[in-house]
């Protein structure tokens, strides 16, 4: 890029979006820009996953970190610190990490905000943390003026031990595997965005938010698990693209299977948003040896998680790097949603 | 209490596979290929999203005509919306238009640059927005068809405050519908009409339409059951060699509509002659404040003067006015998917969830799925 068109572009909200402008920025501005050797370095930047994998002796060590913001800090289900604990602790529950090593806690906050609500921030952090078995062994404070950060932004980054090798790739889908949906999609999501719009909506609305370390190990001890990954910004839509891309296979699902509680599905018509294109941050997409599905999909619903966990399509060789969605009534693509998701006029 | 409504399925897809078999065999009756146009998004939208294409038979073709608000707002049209935002009022606008591209920039481009910008879902909920910030200008760029309309009037005559301003690109769909039938490219053999739109103007306005284009029209609802009943009663028209009109949506749409909304337009709008964005211009469709109106109008009361300037040179191979016309479609364009897709739109129809090429370009057309 030339350095007028660099200075021309600014970053705009769809950079952190998570989906393909996300990716963009990342493949053309960051990766390209880091590295170097890590000693046994078996999952790195380039990547893309969920968290970078060292092989130490033999262990594999997982290493991720997130960033947490949310508007409003606190909603239906959870906040901004059962968030931070449960993002970082389900990066790594999903490349295999199930039982988290140590967590830290890095507070970015605006000056201003009330001490109680910051206490009761890091209570819900500890109560999620105890729910994953996990502690925050480290930290960092920085105080920001008032109106330079939005009330409260915390990072975490997480660190978990596995035997060597055993750690699950997002890309690791063949043709024949089963896609298993852990619980409702569109939870946190839909929430979030009736919380935002001041929608006075009866029902029960309530998001996923909650650490699925748990789930993750009963599914990865019923069966033979080759993919997974966490549908968290860009949705399920995003998550199935990205695992058939990177595994170069193509993804049918049929829709009808796909579990959406009837109040968020509701919602998100009422809104023009699709349930499959916002964030969970309680639910894993994972893809099975066909012979074990049923096995991984009797697992999970034997979670407390997990109940409503299903089959909802399989990998096929056929639609490469592309995911049809099987409505019941026909076939079309489901396609990540691009950018920030917005109101539709009618 | 149970009603009727309870025991509707919109959704059961036996029974579109029952209309679909339906559909097939008048196809197979009419021996020839079908051509209907439809004129509002949200029927792109659910014909699209159940996949319903690939339930219909090869030669029968439903295309999108000038159908989606978004897409025929005039570029000029976001510029004003795009200079009173830098000028410093606040331009609360439907998220669709967000970023529609002006010229030079869309109102997402300037948000970026520390623009005031607002999404809201409603005109009342500018009108809030603005009772709520006294010390802004605060203008509502108030796009869409006579669905939209009716609301904006509506809040304009219930007394807003005095910093609550209109830029009216307000659109008015049936000239628009004539315009297209009258062009030499177009080979529409009957039209599947907006039912959100005829639920204000009610289906009785066509009757001259058909009258005068000898072509059938259906006013169809929105789910995929509606969808797919229009399109068999349509087949019925063509089949029998005539036009006519028929309201398959009765559980919305009357003949007369809506008259009190209707009134209301009216009293706060007059139509004037103007461009819809890669169309035509088109006589008598695009809504004006009327002089009542004066002190709310944003052009009236802003001095806008919307930067011109060179813009997107790819702007003139964007073919989405022949897409809007029905005489192309989005693979025809040598942009679509590659220089021209959702996160980088050239032209109008890539932008809304409405349009076409965006909707093309995140379900798929018409493929072997």
């Amino acid at each position: 890029m030339s350095d007028d068109a660099r200075d021309e572009e600014t970053v705009t909200v769809a950079h952190g979006g998570g989906t393909g402008r996300t990716r963009d920025f990342l493949e053309d501005s960051v990766v390209p820009r880091f590295g170097g050797d890590a000693d046994g370095l078996a999952v790195g930047l380039d990547a893309l996953d969920d968290g970078a994998v060292h092989e130490i002796g033999d262990r594999s060590v997982v290493v991720t970190t997130d960033s947490h913001v949310v508007s409003p800090l606190s909603f239906p289900g959870g906040d901004i610190g059962r968030l931070a604990v449960s993002g970082t602790v389900n990066d790594l529950a999903v490349m295999g990490a199930t039982e988290p090593l140590s967590l830290t806690c890095s507070l970015v906050v605006e000056e201003g905000v009330s001490v109680g609500l910051l206490e009761d921030v890091l209570d819900s952090m500890q109560a999620a943390c105890e729910a994953a078995g996990c502690a925050v062994t480290t930290g960092d404070t920085k105080v920001m003026g008032s109106g330079d950060v939005d009330g409260v932004v915390i990072n975490t980054t997480g660190v978990g031990v596995l035997p060597q090798g055993e750690h699950v790739p997002d890309a690791g889908l063949s043709p024949g595997d089963k896609l298993v949906v852990s619980g409702p999609v569109g939870d946190h999501g839909i929430t979030l965005l009736a919380e935002r719009e001041g929608f006075d909506i009866e029902g029960d609305l309530t998001s996923d938010v909650a650490p699925v370390n748990d789930l993750v190990a009963a599914a990865l001890d019923a069966g033979t698990v080759t993919a997974m990954t966490d549908p968290t910004r860009g949705g399920l839509s995003t998550a199935l693209n990205e695992m058939a891309r990177k595994a170069d296979v193509g993804a049918l699902v049929d829709e009808t299977a796909v579990p959406v509680r009837d109040s968020v599905a509701a919602t998100g018509e009422l809104l023009g948003i699709d349930p499959f294109d916002v964030a969970n941050e309680g639910t894993v997409v994972f893809g099975v040896d066909a012979a074990t599905a049923d096995a991984v999909v009797d697992a999970l619903r034997a979670t407390p998680l997990g109940a409503d966990a299903a089959v909802v399509g399989e990998a096929v060789a056929e639609h490469t790097g592309r995911v049809v969605l099987d409505t019941g009534f026909g076939r079309r693509y489901l396609s990540e949603p691009e950018g920030e998701q917005l109101p539709r006029i009618c | 209490m149970a009603t009727e409504a309870d025991d509707l399925k919109f959704r059961d897809p036996e029974a579109a596979q029952e209309l679909a078999a339906d559909i097939e065999t008048q196809m197979e009756r009419i021996d020839d290929p079908v051509e209907i146009m439809h004129v509002c998004g949200s029927h792109e939208q659910v014909i699209a999203k159940f996949g319903l294409r690939s339930m219909l038979p090869s030669d029968l073709s439903v295309t999108m005509g000038p159908g989606c608000p978004v897409c025929v707002t005039n570029m000029p049209e976001v510029d004003e919306a795009v200079a009173l935002a830098e000028a410093g009022t606040t331009v609360a606008t439907y998220g669709d238009m967000f970023r529609v591209p002006g010229t030079v920039k869309s109102l997402a481009d300037a948000k970026a640059e520390g623009a005031a910008v607002e999404v809201v879902y409603s005109a009342s909920e500018a009108v809030e927005y603005a009772a709520a910030h006294p010390d802004e200008d605060v203008v509502f760029f108030a796009t869409g068809f006579e669905t939209t309309a009716a609301p904006t009037a509506a809040v304009l005559q219930a007394d807003p405050p005095e910093n609550f301003y209109v830029l009216s690109a307000h659109k008015y769909v049936p000239p628009a519908m004539e315009v297209v039938a009258e062009m030499p490219d177009t080979d529409v053999d009957a039209f599947l009409a907006a039912g959100h739109a005829a639920t204000i103007t009610g289906y009785g306005l066509f009757e001259e339409f058909v009258d005068e284009y000898d072509t059938p029209v259906v006013v169809g609802g929105f789910e995929p059951l509606d969808v797919l009943y229009g399109v068999r009663r349509i087949l019925e028209f063509v089949e029998s060699g005539t036009s006519g009109l028929d309201n398959a949506y009765p559980r919305c749409v009357s003949r007369d509509g809506n008259e009190a909304a209707m009134s209301a337009i009216d009293e706060v709008f007059a139509l004037t002659s103007g461009e819809w964005r890669g169309i035509a211009d088109i006589p008598d469709a695009n809504f004006v404040l009327r002089e009542a109106y004066a002190a709310h109008s944003a052009r009236r009361q802003f001095d806008v003067d919307p930067v011109s300037g060179d813009g997107d040179p790819l702007t003139e191979e964007c073919i989405c006015g022949d897409i809007m016309a029905g005489t192309a479609t989005p693979e025809d364009c040598a942009l679509f998917g590659e220089e021209c897709t959702p996160q980088n739109p050239v032209g109008a129809c890539m932008v809304s969830d409405e349009g076409t090429c965006k909707i093309r370009h995140e379900y798929g057309g018409h493929p072997e799925l």
